[in-house]
């Protein structure tokens, strides 16, 4: 173990009690029998009880499970195919290949609310699950597109090279060597991009219309209406839905294969 | 690395994906923002419409104090949230590159998690705090060193907590990344030659960081910048920033030639930092 | 009492693996000193707990008659070459090496001239301004020097110095470290695996393995007189038989093998030598012909030639005596051209008995 200068040590561990605390208070408010205010009342399941019975709060969680898988399915298809293509571009086209790439990812996501917003008005689409579809498509897309380039870039073009010689056509090489390859990046593609999608708040917020409800949109609403404790309830479930991501995503990382031909650097 | 990669780029379904992402995000991403440019020069029609009269009016409302308040609100709370994040980012990332690998991984997931955690109810999670009759106030209260609830919510500081709670994660990360590049061995290096540990970080570790810093810097400063949902639900009404204003301009004011001026402002104020840091390490780095 | 640098009974473990094991060394003021040993056998653990970024678990250094033990880097007369030199990135060739006499806050104008009469001993004057990543791997290797060297230590630590030169850079910087020891006169302690560096540049060798001192001594002897077997396979190529003694009787020794003739070699009187051993020769010892010379030969086997490689001046035979013994000699080329052998002939392999060595069997061969 490295010496560690003991204040940076004190530190670290204050930065992580301040991520850390705020969620712990919210899941702990969760089983709070006080209806009002943060006072203890004793310890209760009825606020998950009823958030199990909420028929908006349900229906608003399948809308949100429907995008973001329909977004996420769409945002791979086309960027997978999209990364691959880009990277056997010449060199010269990425610099700004890149940039549009990022920018999606950059700017922040109120541009992108009221830009879609004022073109589906001004083109009278009707707003509701398509228009919230597309609008996460669009940081899905780069999204899926960057980690998949990210793993293609590692992967030693030695492989393609060697199917090739042994006679196996490009699109051989694509279905037998290049996907197989790529498939810890496209997983933890999806898996992030449903996440974003599912948690994904603003531009919803500007794209949605009436009927179109995701969980995001509601827990705003009810947060806006009134402090019920079904809410605490609600972001307690979302934070650990989010935690079983996070691991899911390492174990997707885990077995990822080697990247490299060459085993040693 | 070796760039000879071989062409497969002739398989009919790659150039069909190609073709179709770079359609759709023409449609959907630089054609809205094309017109959020050309809304923004447009004036207010009579109920909330579009009247395509060209004009520099919308600009020139930036210089009303109200307006110019805001941007500046704004700009300065992103300014000092990426400013904390660093400072407090720092001795975690440190601790995180340079922690036994066990450990390592613990730490590392215990910051993604944030990452992954909706943006919304991590917020949320602060207005149970900092509410008047929230934990803070009634633990301050229950133990004697308040007599009234402090109004802590809808402050400016209120704001700024969210702020730096919502993207510090997005600080640590690309600092983990750099430092992790940084060789261990060139801490002992210096050791060996008589810096103390503060003189090690002053001279060596800091400015070898420099990379972690802008890319961190870019990823707190653009999104605390264009928050919508912190200063919402931490602010009020009247602590706005550019988000809020701007969403109130277009779904309450209906005011979209305005909103859409002050949206192309956001976003040359975004173009321009991610400009200027972007050359910052592009300068920085050790080639 | 002209030691510069003593460790005393040092250990220091990593976990559960002890990377230095009760190691006891004294480093004589002005000597070039090399440990010389496979990787991990805890040759760099030695270089940092002398130059304090490691703290020894047990045992005692001692610098210029002063115990360190417990000092802090800075606190000593001691400078590092580290094993691909870490040279700040961000800094300049002439902020790197001034990088020490700035933290000890040394005047500016010192600090110029000391940096820059050390670029200059170094050859590395007009190049200043540069940033590492632009220097080549020798420019590098002299930065590094430099850096260490403006400090004055007492001690000079170098970690592999050579390593990750190219072979003609390699020999070039062998010459350069010995002329700058020369001109700086400090005690130079160098960590290596490479044998032919340590035999080149040294003046002592500490032959390590596993966290433990095998052997010191001077190139000459650790060569010709190795301990145990684990050193002499270490330095040099050799060749190595197991057999057992038979008989022994005024400093020669007769060695039975399994399948082979006794073999004689002369063993000093004062190591009392039983039971199973290795018998050592070294390739060049090592006499090959295609006829029987009589000259004096105490030990004689046919074999036959299985290999010859070429490589310059000098010729390899890779030889099998019966029992499939590979036995390798190395003959000079001049000797070589004149009585050419080739692969398959039958040839007489013969050695004197004070060439060979006997070392007890139970320090196995790594």
């Amino acid at each position: 173990m490295k010496r560690m200068p003991s204040s940076f040590l004190v530190m670290s561990l204050l930065v992580m009690l301040f991520l850390y605390l705020p969620v712990v208070i919210l899941i702990g408010l969760s089983f709070n029998a006080s209806t009002m205010g943060v006072a203890w009342k004793g310890f209760t399941f009825q606020w998950y009880e009823k958030l199990a019975m909420d028929q908006g709060i349900l229906e608003a969680a399948l809308n949100s499970v429907v995008i973001a898988l329909l977004s996420t399915g769409m945002a791979l298809i086309l960027g997978v195919g999209t990364a691959i293509g880009l990277e056997t571009r010449q060199k010269r086209q990425r610099s700004w290949v890149n940039m549009i790439l990022v920018l999606p990812l950059v700017i922040p996501e109120i541009l992108l609310g009221v830009a879609l917003l004022m073109v589906f008005v001004l083109c009278q689409v009707h707003l509701g699950f398509g228009t919230i579809i597309i609008g996460h498509m669009v940081f899905n897309l780069p999204l899926t597109i960057v980690i998949v380039r990210a793993r293609l870039r590692k992967l030693d073009p030695a492989w393609e090279d060697a199917a090739r010689d042994l006679g196996a056509t490009p699109w051989d090489v694509l279905t037998r060597i290049t996907l197989p390859l790529l498939r810890p990046a496209i997983w933890g593609a999806a898996l992030l991009g449903f996440t974003v999608s599912l948690d994904d708040f603003v531009v919803t917020f500007f794209v949605a219309g009436p009927g179109s409800t995701t969980l995001p949109l509601k827990v705003f609403s009810m947060i806006k209406t009134g402090m019920t404790p079904e809410i605490n309830a609600l972001s307690a479930v979302m934070v650990v839905v989010s935690m079983l991501c996070v691991g899911l995503s390492w174990a997707v990382q885990q077995r990822s294969t080697p990247v490299s031909s060459v085993s040693s650097y | 690395m070796l760039n000879h990669r071989s062409d497969t780029s002739f398989a009919f379904p790659v150039k069909v994906s190609l073709l179709s992402a770079g359609l759709f995000l023409g449609l959907f991403f630089f054609l809205p923002l094309i017109l959020v440019f050309g809304v923004s020069l447009a004036s207010r029609g009579m109920y909330g419409g579009i009247t395509w009269i060209v004009t520099w009016e919308n600009y020139q409302r930036v210089f009303d104090p109200l307006v110019g308040m805001i941007f500046l609100r704004s700009l300065f709370l992103a300014g000092l949230t990426t400013l904390i994040c660093a400072v407090v980012g720092f001795p975690l990332a440190y601790c995180l590159s340079r922690a036994s690998k066990p450990w390592q991984l613990i730490l590392l997931t215990l910051v993604m998690i944030p990452f992954w955690t909706n943006f919304l109810v991590r917020t949320y999670a602060w207005v149970l705090i900092l509410r008047a009759d929230g934990i803070l106030n009634s633990l301050l209260i229950g133990v004697g060193l308040l007599d009234a609830p402090l109004s802590l919510l809808f402050t400016d500081l209120s704001v700024f907590v969210g702020l730096v709670y919502g993207y510090l994660p997005f600080m640590v990360l690309p600092l983990v990344v750099a430092i992790e590049r940084i060789p261990p061995q060139l801490e002992d290096a210096a050791f060996d030659l008589y810096a103390s540990m503060g003189g090690m970080f002053r001279h060596v570790l800091l400015p070898l960081s420099t990379p972690g810093f802008l890319a961190g810097g870019v990823l707190v400063f653009i999104p605390s910048l264009g928050a919508f949902i912190t200063p919402y639900l931490l602010g009020g009404g009247q602590n706005m920033m550019l988000g809020t204003f701007i969403q109130q301009e277009f779904l309450v004011a209906r005011d979209w030639p305005f909103g859409s001026a002050l949206s192309f402002g956001l976003m040359g104020t975004v173009l321009l930092t991610w400009f200027l840091l972007g050359r910052m390490s592009v300068e920085k780095e050790p080639s | 009492m002209n030691e510069s640098v003593v460790l005393d009974k040092v250990t220091k473990t990593h976990g559960l693996v002890k990377a230095v094991d009760h190691v006891s060394l004294s480093i004589q003021s002005g000597e070039f000193f090399s440990v010389l040993g496979p990787s991990g056998s805890g040759k760099t653990t030695i270089l940092r707990l002398i130059a304090g970024l490691d703290r020894p678990d047990q045992g005692d250094i001692v610098i210029q008659q002063r115990v360190v033990t417990l000092d802090p880097p800075h606190k000593r007369p001691v400078n590092m070459v580290f094993q691909h030199y870490a040279l700040f990135p961000h800094l300049s060739v002439f902020e790197n090496v001034a990088f020490g006499l700035r933290m000890k806050g040394e005047s500016q104008a010192m600090t110029q001239k000391a940096v820059s009469q050390m670029l200059a001993l170094v050859r590395l004057q007009g190049k200043e301004k540069r940033l590492p990543g632009h220097l080549s791997g020798g420019e590098q290797q002299r930065v590094a020097l430099a850096r260490a060297l403006v400090n004055r230590p007492i001690v000079l630590l170098l970690d592999e110095p050579l390593a990750a030169l190219d072979q003609q850079l390699r020999q070039e910087m062998q010459g350069e470290l010995k002329r700058l020891q020369r001109e700086v006169k400090a005690t130079f302690i160098c960590v290596t695996h490479q044998q032919d560096e340590a035999l080149m540049l040294s003046d002592r060798i500490a032959v390590m393995q596993g966290g433990k001192v095998l052997q010191v001594g001077t190139p000459r002897e650790i060569y010709d007189c190795p301990v145990s077997s684990t050193v002499a396979q270490f330095i040099g190529l050799s060749n190595v038989l197991s057999g057992t003694i038979a008989h022994c009787e005024d400093g020669l020794c007769r060695v039975e093998h399994e399948v082979l003739a006794p073999v004689k070699v002369v063993c000093s009187p004062h190591d009392s030598l039983q039971g199973a051993v290795t018998v050592m020769v070294r390739p060049e010892r090592v006499h090959v012909s295609s006829d029987m010379s009589a000259n004096g030969y105490d030990n004689m086997f046919t074999a036959i030639v299985h290999q010859v490689v070429f490589s310059g001046n000098e010729v390899v035979y890779h030889v099998r005596l019966r029992g499939e013994v590979i036995w390798i000699a190395r003959v000079p080329i001049a000797e070589a051209r004149a009585r050419p052998l080739t692969v398959g002939q039958p040839v007489y392999v013969q050695w004197r008995a004070q060439e060979g060595l006997v070392l007890p069997a139970h320090s196995t061969p790594c």
